[in-house]
């Protein structure tokens, strides 16, 4: 490295360290920041060390918990750089580049909003592209605006990297048609298709012609096995799939992983179907920088959760699950885990800043509904609290089982009063409010902060 | 009594969480004892003037609306119909645009529109996003605050004859500039104030839900049994200081 780019990353150490002593919040963006503005090309520089090069992540929905998951994989064989706090913005890679001297392979999520800017400065090795939900319109944009910078950035990929896409994302799955390297993965077992398109599910029409596609089988959003019927664009075959899948509510789930390289079980104890495509999409990236079927098996095993993504904390003789809620199909998934057995308590939590998404008119668009008569009590809190308890009530929540507690801590406590022993209290925040409530449960020490206790 | 909606492209039209608008209308429909009977009107199907008492355009992202813009200026005729003869209508954001004259893009052509508001929308470079604050006035020397969320590209602007719906306090409304926010004709209105509007907004809900029931009734527009509201008056209070606080800044 230059003389210049030495002594900036060593500032930008510096006042890591300081960030973190000040326990300013993990300290994973702030020395990113400072030498992100001194330099911007230090990220190309930073990212051209790594002998084992770079693989990109991104996707509306599971960037955090693929990544994390894939690092499982990887982080047997490669020291990583790897942004694990889910700090997605350039200036967070260049944190995790900064902070990782020894890393040979940079394993990176990146925002919807930055991958064009990421791929041109750390030109990877690997780009995995996983969905596109309606996410955040007031930050982002339309859905299409995303999807049209993506179609713009994968055009420009070198030749030598591999493109990974779900293909059950019509409006992925015709990303680099033309392209050698590419690995195309997908769910296929029409035993846990929806019987419907859910409510706000995007990409219905057909990305060809416009017309509605039909489904053979739609497992998450408008994710699944689809087919114009007016100009037959169809799912492409799947390089990389999910089959025989079980799952088992909060417990986890089990399914046959069938790769070009063959065929394992993954065992994962995280719930959902959503999982399951993450679990797919971090099995591809691994699968595409030589891990074998039986190393993805291992790792994905070992796998606990990502950062606030699903975590179970004790608390005395209680539990706390939280299960991280930011957009329709994100929440519709989190709700879906419930199908076989409701909780008698939730405590849901919806804040409005950035990072939450200030428009909070996506609640309206989770379906809630199917959930409502079955759960014995909802606190809603957070800084739109009010907002959430109407979302409640006009869904059909009796009032008298609604509690509007705005006060995190306040509901926290409230939450906790109204389980029993022994069972758990299910939280669903959004984003902030899963930091506030991390921190509150820090303070009373139950949880280790997250830049000395995340899982490699 | 039976209050008929009709709901314009539900599959097409619904990015902005409109089913809590129609949701929020039929629960506080079922409070004073009537029913919402929604009927989703979808591309190649008629407006038929009488046969609702509401019409309810939502908003859909770019791609769905130009699906469907055609087939809605073509109904243009049959919507002007109903709401002449009475029919009230709430039509938010890509609805309320395409309600008016067109959608003019930024290089000039003019996507025709069905005519009902006096306004045209210009495609602009910049998103307006934010929360926004209005002062409304729907009944002379009653004036209600209106808090949502916008977030548009177009630039809508009023013939100089038209009634807008309110009066931007914080936010950009429909052009950024004019201070106006929405438009009003009779029992129609269109506004880009999502969020849902309803919810936080009840008083709006109630005046829409009177103005159907007029229709439904043949009558003057009752007047409604107020309810409690406490937590809307809550979420009104939370959504306005966040437009004091955030709103947007030309």
């Amino acid at each position: 490295m230059g003389a210049r780019l030495a002594l900036e990353t060593i500032a930008a150490r510096a006042i890591g360290a300081v960030s973190r002593a000040a326990r300013r919040g993990g300290g994973t963006t702030l020395p990113g920041k400072l030498l992100w503005k001194l330099d911007p090309a230090s990220v190309d520089a930073l990212a051209a060390r790594l002998p084992s090069g770079v693989a990109l992540v991104s996707a509306t929905n599971g960037k955090t918990t693929t990544t994390a998951m894939a690092a499982k994989i990887l982080g047997q064989e490669h020291r990583l750089a790897w942004n694990r706090a889910g700090a997605n913005l350039l200036s967070g890679l260049a944190s995790s580049l900064v902070s990782s001297r020894k890393a040979e392979l940079g394993l990176f999520e990146v925002d919807e909003g930055a991958l064009p800017e990421a791929i041109r400065r750390t030109r990877p090795r690997v780009v995995s592209l996983a969905n596109l939900f309606r996410d955040q319109l007031d930050r982002y944009g339309e859905l299409e605006l995303v999807a049209e910078r993506w179609r713009t950035a994968v055009d420009g990929l070198s030749e030598s990297t591999t493109l990974i896409v779900n293909a059950d994302d019509p409006v992925l799955a015709v990303l680099g048609q033309e392209r050698e390297r590419m690995l195309r993965f997908g769910i296929d077992d029409p035993r846990h298709a929806r019987a419907a398109l859910q409510h706000a599910a995007d990409s219905k029409y057909c990305v060809r012609c416009g017309q509605p596609y039909v489904y053979a089988a739609a497992y998450v959003g408008h994710l699944g096995d689809y087919r114009c019927p007016a100009c037959g664009h169809e799912r492409p075959s799947l390089d990389v799939a999910a089959r025989e899948i079980e799952v088992g509510g909060l417990r986890g789930s089990r399914f046959r992983l069938d790769t070009p390289h063959g065929s394992t079980i993954i065992e994962l104890s995280l719930p959902g179907l959503y999982n399951v495509y993450n679990a797919v999409a971090a099995a591809s990236v691994a699968l595409s920088l030589g891990s074998s079927p039986a190393a993805i098996a291992r790792g994905l095993a070992d796998f606990s959760a990502a950062f606030g993504r699903f975590e179970r904390i004790p608390v005395g003789a209680k539990a706390i699950v939280v299960l991280l809620i930011k957009n329709p199909a994100g929440a519709n998934e989190a709700l879906r885990i419930f199908e076989t057995g409701v909780p008698p308590v939730l405590l849901i939590a919806l804040n409005d800043a950035i990072a939450d998404g200030q428009d909070v008119s996506w609640i309206w668009d989770v379906d809630f509904e199917p959930l409502l008569p079955h759960v014995g009590r909802i606190v809603a809190s957070g800084d739109r609290a009010a907002e959430l308890g109407l979302r409640l009530v006009y869904g059909g929540l009796p009032e008298d089982r609604l509690e509007v507690v705005p006060s995190l801590e306040g509901a926290l406590d409230r939450g906790l009063d109204l389980v029993d022993a022994g069972t758990e209290l299910v939280i669903l925040p959004t984003y902030t409010a899963m930091l506030a409530l991390r921190a509150v449960l820090t303070g009373r020490g139950f949880v280790q902060p997250y830049w000395d206790g995340a899982t490699p | 009594m039976k209050i008929r909606v009709g709901h314009l492209y539900p599959d097409y039209l619904n990015i902005y969480a409109d089913r809590g608008n129609i949701a929020v209308l039929a629960r506080r429909a079922a409070l004073r004892g009537h029913e919402l009977v929604v009927e989703p009107i979808g591309l190649g199907e008629r407006v038929s003037p009488g046969a609702h008492d509401l019409l309810y355009v939502g908003g859909g992202q770019d791609r769905e609306q130009m699906l469907i813009a055609p087939d809605l200026a073509a109904k243009g005729a049959e919507i002007r119909a109903a709401v002449a003869e009475g029919t009230a209508v709430l039509a938010v954001c890509g609805g309320y645009q395409l309600l008016g004259r067109g959608y003019r893009s930024r290089d000039g052509l003019l996507m025709p529109g069905a005519g009902l508001f006096a306004h045209e929308t210009v495609a602009g470079s910049t998103r307006m996003i934010g929360d926004v604050l209005l002062e409304c006035e729907l009944d002379p020397g009653a004036p209600r605050a209106l808090a949502g969320f916008e977030n548009h590209a177009g630039r809508t602007v009023l013939d100089p004859d038209a009634t807008p719906l309110g009066r931007v306090v914080h936010g950009f409304g429909n052009d950024g500039r004019s201070g106006f926010e929405g438009c009003r004709l009779g029992r129609a209105i269109g506004t880009y104030l999502h969020g849902p509007l309803l919810p936080r907004n009840p008083w709006l809900a109630d005046w829409l839900l009177a103005q159907a029931l007029g229709h439904a009734q043949s009558a003057d527009p009752p007047r409604l049994e107020p309810l409690l509201d406490e937590l809307e008056a809550e979420a009104l209070r939370v959504a306005a200081g966040r437009a004091r606080a955030r709103g947007g800044r030309r």
